[in-house]
């Protein structure tokens, strides 16, 4: 009698922590969402009176004037765009080398220096790289790279434009650069996760048709694996669109589009961590944000696909 | 289009099905193999003849080494570091485990089919197209009729001749392994070996395996590992009992399973142990 009435209470007791733990863990989960919206929400109200003010001409306006008070985006999302593309174009092919190397080429000793060495570099700050651009790599590449370039390419109708000169070290094509160094080991180890989970048999099969290593990569590894791969680079991309501060040290902070990569342009995050203190006028702020909010709604779009192709990654792997 | 590296490797020569049903070739001899996953000795003292033409099944308890040998053949344990083999193993009289042996051309004399069905992510034309293209450059119909023929080889053409576009994942597991030994077949290997061909897959799958097999050794040496006693007794001419690492014993197959010499290839063999 006694026994069951005090199994009663007990159950009734661990029933209540089991509410209570079901309450916290929602509220907890709930917040992340709060959070969000509210970002959202205070993005899109510190931006209308921009958008009130320029319409969507906003979107592809290049004048940017504090003076006049004539503000656009166009420049800084050209920017963030290009430097975006120039780090995916060298991130990408380096990167799924990398990957392949470590999964198919490495002896068993040196997989994991090089494993280490990728996330560590994936760990530096952004300051750091910031810093090492100024001083260091846009001096060296002034010196090297930027008049090789402008030499070798400046009688070629198209790229004497895109490389057109003078070499100033900063600009758009050395912000690329960092770009690429930072979202590579995003790539590298993304691509040597999904290369591993590829069925070793699949690969034997291969192998035992006489392939080599090379035919087995194009043909089996990265067809398989195509899916997680774009994931990973979605992600790299995700960085490389919002990276504020080493971009900043680096692309020359000057509001406008240029022909060459090697002119100093701008990109979102940086002209607004640029340009945040010294904003007056309410309407110069709401510009602000708007870019913001536009970096917002494209990094958004990027990181869904991302997740997306992910998702699918997983429900093959799972099949 | 087929891809620079296939200019330079050296033609098959085109297998040849004429052979006196009387005579028996050597077509793989194996000497004094022993074998090592790093200190571990998997295989030891191995000697056995596969002869041409010929189904040989090997046979045993899981971990007695019957897939490592498999594995030997086409040097597949090359792809993994501390994995060796020691001895003398002879394929028409030259040497495999040489390091002058080209890996990749050796694996495409000695086709391997898996326990798991192992499609290409791609169609199912491109499946078999993709191994054939590694070594031959044929225009458009000779490799449409390659395909074809690998495809009817394994008995598996009439079930996909109207959807070679559609992926090869998307057929049943048994029409995948049927797929893979066309895939293998297409390559035109002298030797075939097959890994537990028929574990993942139905009675009625497993059936027509059966069959192809019986078929496919007209023109191909045919090495079977099995855990299917039945199986080994229906489509082998020879049967080596491995145990531990160790060739217990290795004869025709009708003497094997009425008369074996050995106790452990007694007990093996009517389910008192393995």
């Amino acid at each position: 009698m006694s026994v069951t009435l005090n199994r009663g209470q007990v159950l009734r007791r661990l029933r209540l922590g089991d509410i209570a733990f079901k309450h916290i863990t929602r509220t907890a989960a709930i917040f992340v969402l709060v959070l969000l919206s509210a970002v959202i929400l205070a993005l899109i109200d510190g931006s209308v009176l921009a958008f009130r003010t320029f319409g969507f001409s906003f979107l592809w306006e290049e004048q940017w004037n504090p003076v006049t008070e004539k503000f656009g985006a166009l420049a800084p999302i050209y920017g963030t765009i290009v430097t975006s593309f120039i780090a995916m174009l060298i991130a990408v092919p380096v990167g799924l080398l990398i990957a392949v190397f470590l999964t198919e080429l490495c002896p068993m000793w040196l997989r994991r220096p090089i494993g280490i060495a990728i996330e560590l570099l994936a760990g530096i700050p952004s300051i750091i790289y910031g810093i090492w651009g100024l001083f260091i790599f846009a001096p060296f590449l002034q010196q090297t790279l930027q008049p090789f370039l402008i030499s070798v390419f400046g009688d070629i109708p198209v790229l004497s434009t895109l490389f057109a000169g003078p070499p100033y070290g900063i600009g758009v094509l050395t912000a690329g650069l960092i770009l690429a160094i930072m979202v590579l080991p995003f790539v590298a180890s993304i691509s040597r996760d999904v290369f591993d989970a590829v069925p070793p048999v699949l690969k034997e099969a291969a192998y035992g048709l006489g392939c080599t290593t090379w035919e087995v990569v194009r043909h089996v590894v990265l067809p398989f694996t195509r899916v997680g791969v774009i994931g990973g680079v979605m992600l790299g991309l995700g960085r490389a669109l919002g990276e504020t501060m080493a971009v900043t040290f680096v692309i020359g902070n000057a509001h406008r589009i240029s022909g060459s990569i090697l002119a100093p342009g701008t990109t979102i995050s940086a002209t607004i961590a640029n340009e945040f203190t010294e904003a007056v006028g309410a309407l110069y702020t709401s510009s602000l944000i708007a870019l913001g909010l536009i970096l917002f709604v494209i990094t958004f779009t990027v990181l869904a696909i991302a997740r997306y192709m992910l998702m699918r990654l997983e429900r093959q792997l799972g099949n | 289009m087929s891809n620079a590296a296939a200019n330079v490797r050296v033609p098959i020569a085109t297998h040849t099905a004429a052979v006196d049903a009387g005579e028996m070739t050597e077509k793989i001899s194996i000497r004094n193999l022993d074998f090592y996953y790093g200190d571990n000795r998997a295989l030891k003292n191995i000697n056995v003849s596969l002869y041409r033409n010929r189904v040989t099944a090997f046979i045993g308890p899981s971990g007695c080494g019957k897939s490592t040998l498999l594995r030997i053949l086409n040097r597949m344990y090359d792809l993994y570091p501390g994995q060796r083999a020691v001895g003398d193993v002879k394929f028409d009289g030259e040497d495999i485990l040489g390091p002058s042996q080209d890996i990749n051309l050796l694996r495409a004399r000695i086709g391997m089919v898996f326990q798991k069905p192992t499609p290409f992510p791609m169609t199912i034309y491109e499946n078999i197209a993709f191994g054939v293209r590694l070594y031959d450059q044929l225009s458009k119909s000779e490799l449409d009729g390659r395909v074809e023929h690998a495809l009817r080889r394994a008995a598996l053409w009439d079930e996909v001749k109207d959807k070679l576009g559609a992926s090869g994942l998307s057929l049943s597991g048994g029409q995948q392994q049927r797929l893979c030994i066309a895939r293998t077949v297409a390559v035109r290997p002298e030797v075939i070996l097959l890994d537990e061909p028929c574990s993942a897959l139905d009675p009625i799958s497993t059936a027509k395996i059966e069959e192809l097999i019986d078929e496919l050794k007209n023109d191909y040496t045919l090495v079977i590992v099995t855990h299917n006693m039945q199986q080994a007794a229906r489509v082998s001419d020879f049967t080596a009992f491995m145990y531990l690492g160790e060739l217990i014993e290795f004869g025709e197959t009708s003497r094997m399973f009425t008369s074996p010499n050995d106790q452990r290839t007694q007990d093996y063999i009517t389910g008192r142990f393995g």
